[in-house]
C-alpha cells in the first residue's frame, strides 16, 4: 500500500488532510432532483428493476444510494443522468424534466475510461470540445486539473498515470464544463484502500467548494458515512427506498477514527442490514470486508 | 577432468556464439537475408546457363539483370513503367478506403446489419478479384477504369473487415463518456470512434496495399499499354528477359516499400502503451 500511495502522489499533490483554498469560482446553484413516481421494468414480463421512487435531492447536497448488488440503484443513477429511461414517472432536474444526458449533470463510472489516445489536459477538455467551448479550454483545463492535484501531467499521456490519477482525470474532465451535479457510480471501488480514502474526502470537498449536487452510488457503509449527508438506503426485488437517513458528522469527523464516525457507521450498517435482510444485527466487525 | 569439461564449456562459450549486434541486428540481419537470396538467384541463374535447354533464358541471371536494371533506372524507364500502377494502386485503394471504412464502421456499429451483410460479404471476398475481370472490361470504358475496379475489388475486403473488428472492439464505456459529455454524432465519430479504430484501419490498409500490389501485374495484362504489367508481358514477347527480371526486381522493392510505409503509420498511430494500466 505505501508503494502504491508514493506512485499516486504527485508532486503538487499536498499531504493527507492539509486544506487547500479552491482555486475555482463556487458554483452558487447545484442542481435540484426530484424524482416523481418513477418505477422502471427492462422488460414487461420481468416485473419491477425499481419501484415507487418518489424523492428529492436538494440544492449542494451529497447523497449516497446504498444498496447491495442487483438493488437497482445503478439505473437510477442512469436515469439521474439522462442515459436510461425510465418506464413510469420522471426525473426533474432544476424544474426541467430529463430526457438526454447533459453535460450539466455528469457521471462518473467504475473505470476511469480515459481516452488513451489523448494527453491528460486533451481527455479533460472533451466536455468543453463537444459542447462547443473550446475556447475555454486554454484557461479551464489547468484549473480542473490543479484542481485534483495533476497540474504538472497536463501534457502526459493518459496511460502513463496510476488508477488513482485516472480517476482524478476523469474528475476533472467531469468538473471542466461547470456542471451542477456530479453523479458518481461506484468510482473508487477498483481503487486501493489509500488511494480511494483520499479520493472520497477530495471529491466531498470539491462538491461543498463548489456547490456541487452529488449523488453516489455505493454498496460500501463507510464511502456512505465519509462522503454522504444523506444516504438513500435502497432494498431489492423490486428496487425501493427503504430508508432515508441524515449523516450527522462535521468534516473533521468523517476522517474517521473518532466515536462519531464509529456510531454513525454503526448505526448505517445495522439499517443496511435489516434492509437487505442479511439476519441478524451485524457486529461492526463482520461488514469489515463490506465497508472496505 | 573438471578442468578440461570447464574449458570446452568455456570454447562453447567463447568460440561458437555469434557475435552479438546490439543495434545493428536488424541491419546486419536483412543483409544477410538478401545475400542469401542473391546467392540463391546465382545458383538458378549458373543452373540455366549452363543447361543446354535452357541457355537462352542465361540473362535472368542476377549480373546480366542487375546491369539492365541500372540502365533502366539511369534512363528514366523504372519511374516511367511504376507511375501508372502506382496510380492505379492508389485509386483502387482510395476507392477501397471510401467505401471499406464507413460500410465496416456500420456493420461494426449495427449487430443486425452485420448479420444481414456477414454471408454475402464473405461470398463476395472469396471470389478472386481477376475473376471479375471480363464483367470489368464490359462495364467500364477505359483499361484503366477496368484495371482500377480490380484493385478496389481487391483491396476493400481486408479493411473493411479490420475497420469492422476495430469498432466491435471499442470500449462501450468510451462511448458512454462521450455521450454523457454532450457528444453529437459527429464529435463521436472523430473524437472517439476514428481515432480508436485508428491502428485497425491501417492494419486493414496495409493487408489491401499487399493484395492491390498482387493484383496489380496481371490486370495490367489487360489492354493497357503502360505499367509494371504490361511492361513484364511486353519484355516476355520481345525476349529482353533481363528487362523482364528486373522489372519483376522493381515490383519486389517497391512493394516492400510501400509494406515498410504503412508500417511506419501504424507504429505513427498506435496508441497503445505497453504499460497500459
Amino acid at each position: 500500500m505505501a508503494v502504491t500511495r508514493m506512485k499516486d502522489q504527485t508532486p503538487s499533490q499536498p499531504s493527507e488532510g492539509q486544506v487547500q483554498e479552491p482555486a475555482h469560482p463556487r458554483v452558487l446553484i447545484g442542481a435540484h432532483v426530484a424524482v416523481k413516481g418513477l418505477s422502471h421494468s427492462y422488460r414487461k414480463a420481468d416485473g419491477h428493476v425499481l419501484e415507487d421512487m418518489d424523492f428529492e435531492i436538494h440544492q449542494g447536497e451529497v447523497v449516497a444510494l446504498l444498496g447491495r448488488s442487483g438493488c437497482g440503484k445503478s439505473t437510477l443513477l442512469h436515469m439521474l443522468a439522462g442515459l436510461t429511461h425510465p418506464s413510469e414517472g420522471q426525473v426533474v432536474i432544476n424544474g426541467n424534466v430529463v430526457e438526454h444526458p447533459s453535460p450539466k449533470w455528469v457521471m462518473m463510472f467504475q473505470a476511469p475510461s480515459l481516452y488513451p489516445w489523448m494527453t491528460v489536459a486533451q481527455n479533460a477538455g472533451l466536455g468543453l470540445k463537444f459542447t462547443r467551448r473550446g475556447y475555454e479550454i486554454a484557461k479551464r483545463v489547468p484549473e480542473v486539473l490543479d484542481l485534483v492535484d495533476l497540474g504538472a501531467f497536463a501534457n502526459r499521456n493518459a496511460q502513463e498515470l496510476s488508477g488513482g490519477q485516472q480517476q482524478r482525470v476523469a474528475l476533472a474532465r467531469s468538473l471542466a464544463p461547470r456542471p451542477e451535479m456530479l453523479l458518481l457510480d461506484e468510482p473508487f471501488s477498483a481503487l486501493d484502500a489509500f488511494t480511494r480514502r483520499s479520493l472520497q474526502q477530495d471529491v466531498r470537498k470539491i462538491a461543498k467548494d463548489l456547490g456541487l449536487t452529488l449523488v453516489i452510488v455505493t454498496h460500501d457503509v463507510g464511502e456512505a458515512v465519509r462522503m454522504a449527508d444523506r444516504v438513500l438506503v435502497l432494498k431489492a426485488n423490486p428496487g425501493r427506498i427503504a430508508e432515508d437517513t441524515q449523516i450527522a458528522l462535521t468534516e473533521e469527523e468523517r476522517g474517521g477514527g473518532t466515536d462519531a464516525f464509529a456510531r454513525e457507521h454503526a448505526r448505517l450498517m445495522g439499517i443496511y442490514a435489516e434492509v437487505a435482510e442479511m439476519g441478524n444485527a451485524p457486529t461492526e466487525n463482520d461488514f469489515t470486508r463490506l465497508s472496505e | 577432468m573438471s578442468d578440461v569439461t570447464q574449458l570446452s564449456g568455456q570454447m562453447a562459450r567463447t568460440g561458437f556464439s555469434l557475435p552479438k549486434l546490439g543495434r545493428f541486428r536488424g541491419l546486419v540481419n536483412g543483409a544477410l537475408g538478401i545475400g542469401l537470396l542473391l546467392v540463391l538467384w546465382w545458383i538458378g541463374g549458373w543452373i540455366v546457363e549452363t543447361s543446354d535447354d535452357l541457355f537462352a533464358f542465361a540473362d535472368f541471371a542476377p549480373v546480366p539483370t542487375l546491369s539492365r536494371l541500372w540502365e533502366m533506372l539511369m534512363d528514366g524507364e523504372v519511374v516511367a513503367m511504376s507511375g501508372p500502377s502506382l496510380m492505379r494502386v492508389g485509386l483502387g485503394l482510395f476507392y477501397a478506403i471510401v467505401i471499406g471504412v464507413p460500410v465496416g464502421i456500420m456493420i461494426g456499429r449495427m449487430k443486425r446489419l452485420n448479420e444481414v451483410a456477414n454471408v454475402p460479404f464473405q461470398f463476395l471476398r472469396m471470389i478472386s478479384p481477376l475473376s471479375w475481370m471480363p464483367i470489368a472490361v464490359m462495364a467500364f470504358a477505359t483499361w484503366d477504369g477496368a484495371i482500377i475496379f480490380l484493385i478496389g475489388m481487391a483491396a476493400v475486403w481486408p479493411i473493411l473487415f479490420s475497420t469492422a473488428g476495430g469498432v466491435r472492439r471499442i470500449d462501450p464505456a468510451w462511448l458512454k463518456v462521450a455521450r454523457n459529455l454532450g457528444a453529437n454524432p459527429l464529435h463521436m465519430l472523430f473524437s472517439v470512434i476514428l481515432p480508436a479504430i485508428a491502428v485497425d484501419v491501417l492494419s486493414g490498409i496495409r493487408l489491401a496495399l499487399g493484395v492491390a500490389w498482387v493484383v496489380l501485374v496481371p490486370a495490367e495484362y489487360l489492354g493497357v499499354t503502360s505499367g509494371l504489367g504490361y511492361a513484364i508481358n511486353d519484355a516476355r514477347d520481345t525476349l529482353e528477359y533481363d528487362r523482364l527480371a528486373a522489372t519483376v526486381v522493381v515490383i519486389g522493392v517497391i512493394g516492400f516499400a510501400l509494406d515498410a510505409l504503412a508500417g511506419q503509420l501504424i507504429r505513427k498511430f498506435n496508441w497503445v502503451r505497453s504499460d497500459w494500466h
